[in-house]
Protein backbone atom coordinates (compact mmCIF):
# COMPACT_ATOMS: atom_id res chain seq x y z
CA UNK A 1 0.00 0.00 0.00
CA UNK A 2 1.34 3.39 -0.95
CA UNK A 3 2.48 5.72 1.80
CA UNK A 4 0.33 8.80 2.37
CA UNK A 5 2.92 11.51 1.77
CA UNK A 6 1.07 14.30 3.54
CA UNK A 7 0.53 12.06 6.52
CA UNK A 8 4.20 11.03 6.57
CA UNK A 9 5.38 14.63 6.57
CA UNK A 10 2.92 15.56 9.29
CA UNK A 11 3.93 12.73 11.62
CA UNK A 12 5.03 14.00 15.02
CA UNK A 13 8.03 12.40 16.62
CA UNK A 14 8.45 13.33 20.26
CA UNK A 15 11.99 14.61 20.94
CA UNK A 16 13.91 12.44 23.35
CA UNK A 17 17.09 12.74 25.38
CA UNK A 18 19.86 10.14 25.45
CA UNK A 19 22.80 10.09 27.82
CA UNK A 20 25.95 8.88 26.10
CA UNK A 21 27.65 6.25 28.26
CA UNK A 22 31.35 5.41 28.25
CA UNK A 23 30.68 1.69 28.57
CA UNK A 24 28.36 1.74 25.59
CA UNK A 25 30.94 3.58 23.47
CA UNK A 26 33.60 1.05 24.45
CA UNK A 27 31.31 -1.83 23.54
CA UNK A 28 30.54 -0.20 20.19
CA UNK A 29 34.26 0.34 19.54
CA UNK A 30 35.00 -3.31 20.34
CA UNK A 31 32.17 -4.53 18.12
CA UNK A 32 33.65 -2.75 15.09
CA UNK A 33 37.23 -3.83 15.85
CA UNK A 34 38.34 -0.28 16.69
CA UNK A 35 42.05 -0.20 17.55
CA UNK A 36 42.46 3.55 18.18
CA UNK A 37 42.61 3.96 21.99
CA UNK A 38 40.98 7.41 21.71
CA UNK A 39 37.66 5.55 21.44
CA UNK A 40 38.13 3.27 24.46
CA UNK A 41 40.64 4.83 26.84
CA UNK A 42 39.73 8.12 28.52
CA UNK A 43 43.38 8.99 29.13
CA UNK A 44 44.26 8.46 25.46
CA UNK A 45 41.24 10.56 24.49
CA UNK A 46 42.34 13.37 26.81
CA UNK A 47 45.92 13.19 25.53
CA UNK A 48 44.46 13.77 22.05
CA UNK A 49 42.66 16.89 23.26
CA UNK A 50 39.21 15.42 23.95
CA UNK A 51 37.41 15.90 27.25
CA UNK A 52 36.14 12.30 27.27
CA UNK A 53 35.59 9.41 24.85
CA UNK A 54 34.30 10.92 21.59
CA UNK A 55 31.09 9.65 20.00
CA UNK A 56 32.32 8.01 16.76
CA UNK A 57 30.92 9.19 13.41
CA UNK A 58 28.20 6.58 12.89
CA UNK A 59 27.09 6.10 16.52
CA UNK A 60 24.49 8.84 16.10
CA UNK A 61 22.43 6.26 14.21
CA UNK A 62 22.52 4.05 17.31
CA UNK A 63 21.37 6.95 19.48
CA UNK A 64 18.30 7.18 17.25
CA UNK A 65 17.50 3.56 18.07
CA UNK A 66 17.18 4.57 21.74
CA UNK A 67 13.79 6.12 20.94
CA UNK A 68 10.97 4.48 22.93
CA UNK A 69 9.63 2.83 19.74
CA UNK A 70 12.15 3.52 16.98
CA UNK A 71 10.12 1.87 14.20
CA UNK A 72 6.67 2.86 15.42
CA UNK A 73 6.42 5.43 12.62
CA UNK A 74 6.44 2.60 10.07
CA UNK A 75 3.41 1.06 11.75
CA UNK A 76 1.73 4.47 11.79
CA UNK A 77 2.26 4.70 8.02
CA UNK A 78 1.09 1.14 7.40
CA UNK A 79 4.54 -0.04 6.30
CA UNK A 80 5.39 -3.70 6.85
CA UNK A 81 8.70 -3.72 8.75
CA UNK A 82 9.80 -6.85 6.88
CA UNK A 83 9.67 -4.96 3.58
CA UNK A 84 12.20 -2.29 4.46
CA UNK A 85 15.87 -1.89 3.62
CA UNK A 86 18.34 0.76 4.64
CA UNK A 87 19.09 2.51 1.35
CA UNK A 88 21.25 5.47 2.27
CA UNK A 89 22.68 7.12 5.35
CA UNK A 90 24.15 10.57 5.72
CA UNK A 91 25.63 12.45 8.65
CA UNK A 92 26.60 16.11 8.96
CA UNK A 93 28.74 17.15 11.88
CA UNK A 94 28.93 20.49 13.67
CA UNK A 95 30.59 19.47 16.95
CA UNK A 96 32.11 16.45 18.62
CA UNK A 97 29.91 14.78 21.24
CA UNK A 98 31.37 12.97 24.23
CA UNK A 99 30.61 10.31 26.79
CA UNK A 100 28.69 12.00 29.57
CA UNK A 101 26.81 14.30 27.22
CA UNK A 102 23.03 14.33 27.22
CA UNK A 103 21.91 14.69 23.62
CA UNK A 104 18.43 15.54 22.45
CA UNK A 105 17.21 13.94 19.24
CA UNK A 106 14.41 15.38 17.10
CA UNK A 107 13.19 13.37 14.14
CA UNK A 108 10.87 13.99 11.22
CA UNK A 109 10.06 12.57 7.82
CA UNK A 110 11.51 14.96 5.26
CA UNK A 111 10.77 13.25 1.97
CA UNK A 112 8.80 10.42 0.40
CA UNK A 113 9.61 9.44 -3.19
CA UNK A 114 7.88 6.84 -5.33
CA UNK A 115 10.18 4.83 -7.62
CA UNK A 116 9.72 2.24 -10.32
CA UNK A 117 6.03 2.89 -10.82
CA UNK A 118 5.27 2.28 -7.16
CA UNK A 119 7.32 -0.91 -6.71
CA UNK A 120 9.54 1.02 -4.34
CA UNK A 121 9.11 3.98 -2.05
CA UNK A 122 11.92 5.94 -0.46
CA UNK A 123 11.24 7.39 2.95
CA UNK A 124 13.72 10.00 4.18
CA UNK A 125 13.95 10.53 7.94
CA UNK A 126 16.01 13.40 9.30
CA UNK A 127 17.28 13.53 12.87
CA UNK A 128 18.73 16.63 14.50
CA UNK A 129 21.04 15.94 17.42
CA UNK A 130 21.60 18.78 19.86
CA UNK A 131 23.44 19.37 23.12
CA UNK A 132 21.93 22.23 25.07
CA UNK A 133 20.91 24.60 22.29
CA UNK A 134 23.78 23.62 20.01
CA UNK A 135 23.58 21.44 16.96
CA UNK A 136 25.95 18.50 17.24
CA UNK A 137 25.00 16.55 14.14
CA UNK A 138 22.25 15.78 11.70
CA UNK A 139 21.50 12.28 10.46
CA UNK A 140 19.48 11.50 7.38
CA UNK A 141 18.36 7.96 6.61
CA UNK A 142 16.68 6.78 3.44
CA UNK A 143 14.54 3.72 4.05
CA UNK A 144 13.53 1.69 1.02
CA UNK A 145 10.06 0.20 1.23
CA UNK A 146 9.64 -2.65 -1.24
CA UNK A 147 6.28 -3.35 -2.82
CA UNK A 148 6.99 -6.53 -4.80
CA UNK A 149 3.28 -6.94 -5.60
CA UNK A 150 3.50 -3.83 -7.81
CA UNK A 151 4.96 -4.72 -11.18
CA UNK A 152 7.23 -2.15 -12.73
CA UNK B 1 50.52 2.63 18.07
CA UNK B 2 50.96 6.38 18.41
CA UNK B 3 48.15 8.55 19.74
CA UNK B 4 46.35 10.69 17.15
CA UNK B 5 47.77 13.88 18.65
CA UNK B 6 51.22 12.89 17.38
CA UNK B 7 49.98 11.59 14.06
CA UNK B 8 51.80 13.19 11.18
CA UNK B 9 49.87 15.57 8.95
CA UNK B 10 48.18 13.60 6.19
CA UNK B 11 48.36 14.49 2.55
CA UNK B 12 45.11 16.00 1.30
CA UNK B 13 45.46 16.40 -2.45
CA UNK B 14 43.37 15.17 -5.34
CA UNK B 15 44.23 11.57 -6.11
CA UNK B 16 45.60 10.76 -2.65
CA UNK B 17 44.55 7.31 -1.45
CA UNK B 18 43.63 6.68 2.18
CA UNK B 19 45.42 3.71 3.73
CA UNK B 20 43.00 0.81 3.05
CA UNK B 21 41.36 -0.89 6.02
CA UNK B 22 41.15 -4.67 5.49
CA UNK B 23 38.85 -6.40 7.94
CA UNK B 24 38.87 -10.05 8.95
CA UNK B 25 35.91 -12.19 7.79
CA UNK B 26 32.70 -11.21 9.61
CA UNK B 27 31.65 -13.97 12.03
CA UNK B 28 28.24 -14.70 13.50
CA UNK B 29 29.64 -13.53 16.83
CA UNK B 30 30.57 -10.18 15.23
CA UNK B 31 26.97 -9.76 14.07
CA UNK B 32 25.62 -10.56 17.54
CA UNK B 33 28.04 -8.17 19.26
CA UNK B 34 27.27 -5.38 16.82
CA UNK B 35 23.52 -5.95 17.27
CA UNK B 36 23.89 -5.35 20.99
CA UNK B 37 26.41 -2.53 20.75
CA UNK B 38 24.66 -0.65 17.96
CA UNK B 39 21.12 -1.12 19.24
CA UNK B 40 20.00 -2.64 15.93
CA UNK B 41 18.23 -5.72 17.28
CA UNK B 42 16.68 -6.78 13.97
CA UNK B 43 16.79 -10.60 14.27
CA UNK B 44 17.38 -11.02 10.54
CA UNK B 45 21.09 -10.35 11.25
CA UNK B 46 21.50 -12.73 14.18
CA UNK B 47 18.84 -15.43 14.02
CA UNK B 48 19.07 -17.94 11.18
CA UNK B 49 15.41 -18.92 11.63
CA UNK B 50 14.34 -15.32 11.17
CA UNK B 51 16.59 -14.82 8.12
CA UNK B 52 15.16 -17.97 6.50
CA UNK B 53 11.59 -16.97 7.28
CA UNK B 54 12.29 -13.72 5.40
CA UNK B 55 13.52 -15.69 2.37
CA UNK B 56 17.29 -15.48 2.87
CA UNK B 57 19.63 -18.48 2.97
CA UNK B 58 21.53 -17.13 5.93
CA UNK B 59 21.98 -14.11 8.15
CA UNK B 60 23.76 -11.07 6.73
CA UNK B 61 25.60 -8.14 8.26
CA UNK B 62 23.96 -4.92 9.41
CA UNK B 63 24.60 -2.17 6.86
CA UNK B 64 25.68 0.15 9.65
CA UNK B 65 28.48 -2.27 10.61
CA UNK B 66 30.11 -1.61 7.24
CA UNK B 67 29.49 2.12 7.57
CA UNK B 68 31.17 1.97 11.00
CA UNK B 69 34.17 0.26 9.37
CA UNK B 70 34.28 3.15 6.88
CA UNK B 71 34.13 5.52 9.85
CA UNK B 72 37.27 3.79 11.16
CA UNK B 73 38.90 4.33 7.76
CA UNK B 74 38.23 8.08 8.09
CA UNK B 75 39.13 8.55 11.76
CA UNK B 76 42.27 6.49 11.20
CA UNK B 77 43.24 9.03 8.57
CA UNK B 78 42.31 12.38 10.12
CA UNK B 79 41.16 13.45 13.59
CA UNK B 80 37.41 13.00 13.79
CA UNK B 81 36.56 16.69 14.19
CA UNK B 82 37.76 17.28 10.64
CA UNK B 83 34.96 15.14 9.22
CA UNK B 84 32.16 17.50 8.17
CA UNK B 85 29.85 15.06 6.42
CA UNK B 86 29.79 11.37 5.65
CA UNK B 87 27.26 9.54 3.52
CA UNK B 88 26.86 6.14 1.96
CA UNK B 89 24.55 4.19 -0.28
CA UNK B 90 24.07 0.53 0.57
CA UNK B 91 24.42 -1.29 -2.74
CA UNK B 92 24.58 -4.99 -1.82
CA UNK B 93 24.08 -7.22 1.21
CA UNK B 94 27.12 -8.39 3.16
CA UNK B 95 26.83 -12.13 3.79
CA UNK B 96 28.13 -13.62 7.04
CA UNK B 97 31.82 -14.67 6.62
CA UNK B 98 32.35 -11.99 3.98
CA UNK B 99 35.65 -10.13 4.17
CA UNK B 100 35.28 -6.38 3.62
CA UNK B 101 37.98 -3.89 2.69
CA UNK B 102 37.43 -0.15 3.06
CA UNK B 103 39.05 2.25 0.63
CA UNK B 104 39.02 5.97 0.05
CA UNK B 105 40.42 8.46 -2.40
CA UNK B 106 40.46 12.24 -2.46
CA UNK B 107 38.53 13.34 -5.56
CA UNK B 108 38.29 17.11 -5.03
CA UNK B 109 39.76 19.84 -2.88
CA UNK B 110 37.91 23.12 -2.78
CA UNK B 111 37.55 25.93 -0.28
CA UNK B 112 39.48 24.11 2.43
CA UNK B 113 37.33 21.01 2.13
CA UNK B 114 38.35 17.73 0.57
CA UNK B 115 35.82 15.35 -0.95
CA UNK B 116 36.75 11.73 -0.41
CA UNK B 117 35.08 8.89 -2.31
CA UNK B 118 34.80 5.89 -0.01
CA UNK B 119 33.72 2.33 -0.62
CA UNK B 120 33.54 -1.15 0.85
CA UNK B 121 34.41 -4.13 -1.35
CA UNK B 122 34.19 -7.80 -0.40
CA UNK B 123 36.90 -10.36 -1.23
CA UNK B 124 34.79 -11.62 -4.17
CA UNK B 125 34.68 -8.11 -5.66
CA UNK B 126 31.13 -7.22 -4.58
CA UNK B 127 30.81 -3.51 -3.78
CA UNK B 128 28.53 -3.26 -0.75
CA UNK B 129 28.75 0.45 0.06
CA UNK B 130 29.75 3.53 -1.87
CA UNK B 131 29.79 7.03 -0.52
CA UNK B 132 31.52 10.30 0.14
CA UNK B 133 32.95 12.21 3.03
CA UNK B 134 33.92 15.85 3.24
CA UNK B 135 36.99 16.55 5.32
CA UNK B 136 38.45 19.85 6.46
CA UNK B 137 41.91 20.11 4.92
CA UNK B 138 43.48 21.82 7.90
CA UNK B 139 43.51 20.88 11.53
CA UNK B 140 40.36 21.69 13.44
CA UNK B 141 42.04 24.34 15.57
CA UNK B 142 42.63 26.42 12.45
CA UNK B 143 39.20 25.98 10.93
CA UNK B 144 36.95 26.01 13.96
CA UNK B 145 34.78 29.03 13.55
CA UNK B 146 31.64 30.17 15.31
CA UNK B 147 29.61 30.01 12.11
CA UNK B 148 30.00 26.26 11.88
CA UNK B 149 26.33 25.46 11.87
CA UNK B 150 24.41 22.88 9.92
CA UNK B 151 22.71 24.06 6.79
CA UNK B 152 18.99 23.86 7.41
CA UNK B 153 18.71 22.17 4.06
CA UNK B 154 16.35 22.29 1.11
CA UNK B 155 14.86 18.92 2.07
CA UNK B 156 12.99 20.26 5.02
CA UNK B 157 9.33 20.85 4.41
CA UNK B 158 8.40 24.52 4.31
CA UNK B 159 6.69 25.97 7.31
CA UNK B 160 8.02 23.50 9.83
CA UNK B 161 10.77 24.40 12.19
CA UNK B 162 12.45 22.04 14.58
Amino acid sequence: MAIDIARARALRFPSFAVEVERGRLRMFARSIGETDPVYTDVEAAQDAGHRDLPVPPTFFFSLGLEAPDPFGYLDALGVDRRRILHGRQRFEYARTAYAGDTLVLSERITDVTVKRGGAMELLEKTTDIRRGGDHVARARAVIVVRHPEVSE
Amino acid sequence: MSPPSSRTEVEVRVGAELPALALPPISRADLALFAGASGDHNPIHIDLDDARAAGFDDVFAQGMLSMAYLGRLLTGWVPQDRIRSFEVRFTALTPVHAQPTCTGRVVAVDGGLATVDVGVTLADGTVTLTGQATIACESAAMTRTPERTLDEGAHLPAGRSS
